[in-house]
Parts: structure tokens; sequence; C-alpha cells
């Protein structure tokens, strides 16, 4: 049998290593289901028929440890904050983190409450963060398609490439 | 049955354990003595007539002013669909009362959650412990005068305002 | 710890300690069980809540009585109308406003609406739970329909802040109307679809039939309400028998459990009841756009809401039961006490009792046929 190469024609492509370890992270984000409120449900719309997620490759799963996307869909209280530091500690390297919703963000409406932690990035830090309250399946697409657009801009094969999922500034 | 003549039941009953009927305004509620709780609340629910066999809510009310505390009882009857209200004065520092936990079952939970948001002490409950906050939690934060804390675990409660955090 | 001595086989076995939750794959939200098992069996499962305690009582006593509308949403987001309902029935009853009556039609519209999202869900996690992954997805899809419309109605997909003191936010239109009744023709049929892939399903009749009974003392004891009281054979619902709104000139059936297959107040009554629940209140919801008058939707409430001094006891019948509003007014605009009791804080309270002895694919099907959910449990 003859080689595959050659009995099609242009199937050769030259590109840089780390795009496409990249391109094939940021086309198969699997999240992990980490819906705590009212934007879980909005999160379950979202993987659901008419705003599919399923269709950038994003997959729920149920276990941090095979997954490398975490959406803090929700309220994080005090009695949560140390579960929540717990499972981000279990997810494996590269990791990174959407903050889904207003209560997430900074507290949301829940301000007042004496029981809220205002906002998750006092516990892990943050990636990007999806503001609404809570946010339509449109709005968490585009959080999914910035961190798409993030993996795209690392670098793997130099040694002083920055680790992902630090705290991002704006 | 009315509620004036659910509060003649009782009064017959239990004479000088219940005072303080109001009966013109919305929930008529009348007011029971703190040492013989248990006993209006079994006679409410095994009277022929009275059958007040679901305990809807149980709560408590925080009155700064007058340096009190008051459990307040919600009983409703599905066959004779008619519903009281009892409450119970217990003083601010020390708040003990019986618990109902023989009468209605489902006043493990409610009580729990009575204790652990205002500091009532259920005596005779078998498993008084937290349930909504965490265990090492100080304070019983809905009373009137409750403070916040500064922080919980290492995590501040504060958070600044985003145009200060921009503007930094 | 439960030491079984070295039995038959001369293994020596001890009772394993595990936790189920608070991350867990199933929709209920944020619940931990502490379960106790000796092998597959339960020995003791205490539930663990609190997760999403977000302190919506203490609130109350720091925003005024309009501003605490969305905080009910919150209270329970699957069924947020009902939720804003209760709190406005209470504020209502304590300062003798009067509804207009094109506003209770359109309570009415909006509450029904909610009863059939939230069922959905209801019964789409529950067949997840159990291991059929297909009617989940259907559910969600009449879902997205029922969203559009609550858009069209009120503008928002979840937590909906609708329903106001004294009616409701904004009309609704005759487009929406129309869209509405398009929406129940092609409802009815659906609700046959689910009964074809889960009601009728032997392996899901299998699972549920004579799990957890809930006999009808224990239901009275532990206060269990709406389809969980219902489901136990008890014929008592709200809006029949405490009636609010305009309730009593609509025509409606309250379904109960009937030991269709197995016993009498087992898991799968209960799950009948929301399913015959959903088509009631589509029958519901054509008689209220048949009947709807024209008129205000809201009546004329002062912007500085001061209600006289008092207290009062609101109940609504939501999907998941009876949701009571113990509001205690103090002549201020600001309430002195907000207390919402709810029907899956109760619910909970018996899965202690009923969770000895059986497995643990058991607990999560009493788990999903109770239809508790978290924000409900810890507000």
């Amino acid at each position: 049998m003859k080689p595959l190469l050659n009995s099609l024609p242009e199937t050769v492509f030259t590109t840089k290593v780390d795009d496409i370890l990249n391109w094939g992270r940021a086309s198969s984000q699997w999240y992990m289901l980490f819906g705590l409120a009212c934007c879980a449900i909005e999160l379950m719309q979202t993987g659901g028929p008419r705003a599919d997620l399923d269709r950038f490759g994003a997959v729920p799963r149920a276990t941090p440890r095979q997954s490398d996307l975490m959406i803090v869909a929700g309220t994080l209280t005090y009695k949560m904050a140390k579960r929540t530091k717990l499972l981000y500690d279990q997810m494996p390297d590269p990791k990174y983190v959407i903050s889904m919703g207003s209560c997430s963000n900074c507290g949301g409406l829940f301000q007042l409450a004496y029981s809220v932690c205002k906002g998750v990035d006092k516990i892990i830090p943050v990636d990007v963060y999806v503001p609404g309250c809570p946010p339509r399946p449109e709005a968490l697409t585009e959080g999914l398609l910035r961190i798409q657009d993030k993996m795209m801009h690392e670098r793997w094969l130099v040694k002083t490439a920055q680790p992902a999922g630090d705290t991002a500034v704006a | 049955m009315d509620a004036k003549d659910i509060y003649a039941r009782l009064e017959r009953q239990f004479p000088g354990k219940v005072r303080d009927f109001k009966g013109e305004v919305k929930e008529p509620y009348l007011t029971v003595e703190a040492p013989s709780i248990v006993d209006v609340c079994r006679f409410l629910r095994d009277d022929a007539d009275l059958q007040f066999k679901v305990l809807s809510d149980l709560t408590a009310l925080d009155w700064p002013k007058e340096e009190k505390l008051q459990a307040v009882y919600h009983l409703f009857s599905y066959t004779e669909n008619h519903q009281i209200v009892l409450k119970v004065d217990l003083p601010r520092d020390n708040p003990k009362v019986a618990t109902v936990e023989g009468v209605w079952k489902v006043a493990n939970w409610l009580e729990r959650e009575v204790y652990d948001l205002f500091g009532v002490i259920f005596e005779g409950h078998s498993d008084l412990r937290r349930i909504m906050l965490p265990e090492d939690w100080v304070g019983y934060p809905l009373r009137k005068d409750y403070v916040e804390q500064e922080e919980y675990d290492g995590i501040s409660t504060q958070r600044a305002p985003l145009v200060e955090k921009l503007l930094r | 710890m439960n030491e079984t001595a070295p039995a038959q086989t001369g293994l020596y076995t001890e009772e394993m300690t595990i936790s189920v939750g608070p991350q867990h794959p199933s929709t209920h939200g944020v619940l931990r069980f502490v379960v106790k098992t000796d092998g597959e069996v339960i020995n003791e499962a205490i539930p663990d809540v609190g997760y999403l305690h977000r302190s919506i009582e203490k609130i109350g006593e720091k925003v005024t009585w309009h501003g605490y509308v969305p905080y009910t949403d919150r209270a329970d987001y699957l069924a947020a109308m009902f939720a804003n309902q209760g709190f406005c029935l209470a504020a209502e009853k304590l300062s003798g406003i009067e509804v207009t009556r094109r506003g209770e039609f359109c309570r009415v519209i909006a509450c029904e609406l909610n009863r059939i999202a939230s069922h959905l869900i209801s019964v789409g996690t529950f067949g997840q739970d159990i291991g059929a992954m297909t009617p989940f997805v259907h559910a969600l899809r009449e879902r997205e329909t029922i969203n559009n419309l609550m858009e069209e109605i009120c503008g928002a997909r979840l937590t909906y802040n609708y329903i106001r003191i004294g009616g409701v936010g904004y009309d609704i239109l005759p487009e929406t109307r129309t869209r509405i009744a398009e929406f129940l023709d092609h409802f009815g049929p659906i609700v046959d679809e689910f009964n074809r892939l889960l009601s009728g399903n032997k392996i899901f009749i299998e699972r549920l039939a004579g799990v957890a009974v809930i006999s009808k003392e224990d239901a009275l004891s532990y206060n269990l309400v709406g389809p969980n009281l219902r489901g136990s054979g008890i014929k008592w619902d709200i809006r029949r028998d405490i009636p609010y709104s305009i309730y009593p000139e609509l025509d409606f059936e309250v379904p109960i459990g009937s030991a269709q297959v197995g016993k009498l107040g087992d898991s799968y009554d209960r799950y009948w009841v929301r399913i015959i629940e959903m088509q009631e209140s589509v029958k519901i919801l054509r008689q209220c756009l048949k009947m709807m008058p024209k008129g205000p939707a809201i009546a004329k409430v002062p912007r500085k809401f001061k209600p006289p001094a008092g207290e009062c006891y609101a109940r609504v019948e939501a999907p998941r039961g009876d949701m009571g509003f113990y509001v205690v007014a103090d002549g201020s605009e600001y309430p002195y006490r907000v207390r919402i009791r709810t029907g899956s804080y109760t619910a909970m309270s018996i899965i202690d009792k009923l969770s000895k002895g059986i497995m643990i694919a058991d607990l999560i099907a009493l788990i999903g046929s109770l239809d508790v959910d978290a924000p409900e449990i810890d507000r």
C-alpha cells in the first residue's frame, strides 16, 4: 500500500507547534459542573438544545480531575469557599476559571448579606468575568470564546511561559 | 372554629397559662407561658375538635426595646381548615424553651434554624447544632444587634468599590 | 463504628462514611449528605445544608418593600413568580390594597407558565438522576419556548421581578397572548411524549415503585406540602382550599397519588402528580386567555410604601408546595421581619428517616422525587 501522504495531494501544511497545540486545547474545553445557584440553570440551558455549547467542543464533566475549565455559576458563601478552593486545586494544569454572573463577580445583589463571599476572586484566580443576573446564554458563549482567544495566545515551548490562569487585569 | 372559640377552649383547659388574645388583627394570636408550651401543643394536636395536626412554621422575632425574643408557632389543621398563632415571650439574655419535637416531628429542623439564627435554646432537643451557618460561626445573625465580623477563615468580608480599584 | 464480626465468608467488614456533595452532577443545587453505608445499603444519611445560605431574610430588614421583590425571586429561582406573588400578597393584605382584575389575570398566566417550566425541570432532572438522559434535553427545549414567552412578558428569562405590589409590572400584549395559545397547542402532545419516554418505561417503573413510601401520618407530622403531600393521598391544594387571586373562578382538578404502580405514597406517585399538574396548568391557561378583561394592570401604590404596623401570613401554592410569607411591619418603609417558609426545607427533614435500609441509588431517586432544591432550603 502506498504511503498515505503521497496519494492525497496538498495535505501537508506547516504551522507552529504552539498554534496547533493551542487550537487543539481551545476546541475541546471540558468544563466542570460547578453550578451553585440561579446561574446554574442558565448554564444548563446554554448546554441545552438552543444555545449549544457542545458545538465548541465543551462538554460537562462531573469531576474536577477530568476538566480544564471551571465555570463558577452562582453565589459563593463562606461555607462553600473552602470546598471551592479544594476543587480548584484538584483540577490539573492548565486550568481556567470563568466567573459567571454578578454574584461570583463581586457578590452581586447579596452584598448586604453576612454569609456571602463578595466575589469568587477572593478565593481563586479568575480569567474571564461574565456579567449578568443571570447572563444570557449568548453572554456565556462569548465568555467561552474569550477563553479560546486567551488560549490561542499562550506559548508552551519557551521556558519562561506564563502559567495558565493567573489573575487577569481588566 | 373561630379563633375566639379556640382561645376559650384553651383557657378552660389551661387556666392562667394562656393570655393576651388578640382577635381583631389579621392573624389572631395568643401568648403562652414558656413552661407549658408542650402541653398546650399536645392538647391542640390531639383534641377531637381542634385537630391541629400540622405545624406550619416555627420562627422567632427580636424586640430589643422590650428586651425579649418571641418564639412564634403557626399551627394549621387540614381537616377543620382553621389556624392559630402561639407566641412565647423569652428573656433576651437567656432564651430557653422546651422543644415540641415530640408533638410534631418537623420541629426538629425548624428549631435548629431558630437556634442557629437567633440563639434560642430548645431544651430536650435531640440534636441542637447549627444548620445554615458553618459550625465555627460566632454570633446570631438575625438579632437586631448583630455586628458583622471583619473576616471569616482568612477571607475579608469587605470589597472595595470598583471605581477605586481602577483608579489605583 | 459498626463492625460486623468475621461472618460466613471470613471477611472483616466495616461501615463506610461517604460524603455525597456539595458538588455533584445532580442539579438540585449544593446539598451534602454524609452517608454511612454497609456496602451498598445505607445505615444513615444525614443531610448537611447551608451551602447556599444567602441571608435573604436579614436583607428584608435593610431594603424597602418595593425593593425586596427581586430578592424573593432568588428564594426559589425555578418558581420565581410564586415567591414574588407571596410577598406581594402579604404586603397587600397588610395595607388593604386591592389588585386590579386584569392584574390578577396577568399574575395567574405568568404563574401557571412558571409552574409548567418548574415541573419540566423537575421531571427532566429526575429522569437524568435515574439514568435517562434523553427526556432532560426535551424538557430543556420546551423550557426555551417558555423562557422566550417570559422574556416577552417581563424582560427576563429566569429572575423576573414581574409581580409587584398592587398588580404586575408590565401588561401582557395581544401578540404575546397569541404566542401563548400556540405554545399551549404545541405542548399538549409533548406531555404524551414524556409519558412514552419515561412514565411507561419499565426500567423507570421498577426503579421507583415502592421506593421511599411516605404514609399519611408521616406526611402530616413532617409537614410535607405540595406534590409530596398529594402523592401520599391527601387532597390539599392552597388554590382550592384557601383560595387567593382568581382561582375560585377557574375550573381545574387537583391530582392525588393513587398507588398506580406500587404502594400509595411512593416515588412514582409523587412524580405522576407533577405530570398531571402540568396538564392542569395548560387547562387553567386556556381559561385565563379566554376570560381576560380590559383595564389597568397595576393599582395605584405610593412610591414610599408604608403599611400600618401589624403582621400577616400569606400562602401561595408554588410548584414545590405551599410557600408561606410571614411579614411583620412596624409602620416604616422597611419591613421589620420577613420569614419565608418553603416546602423543600421541611422535606429535607424526612430524608434521614426514609433512608434507613435503602441503597445509595435509591437515595438519589428519593431526593429527586421529593423535588428539593437548594435555594428553597437555605434561602
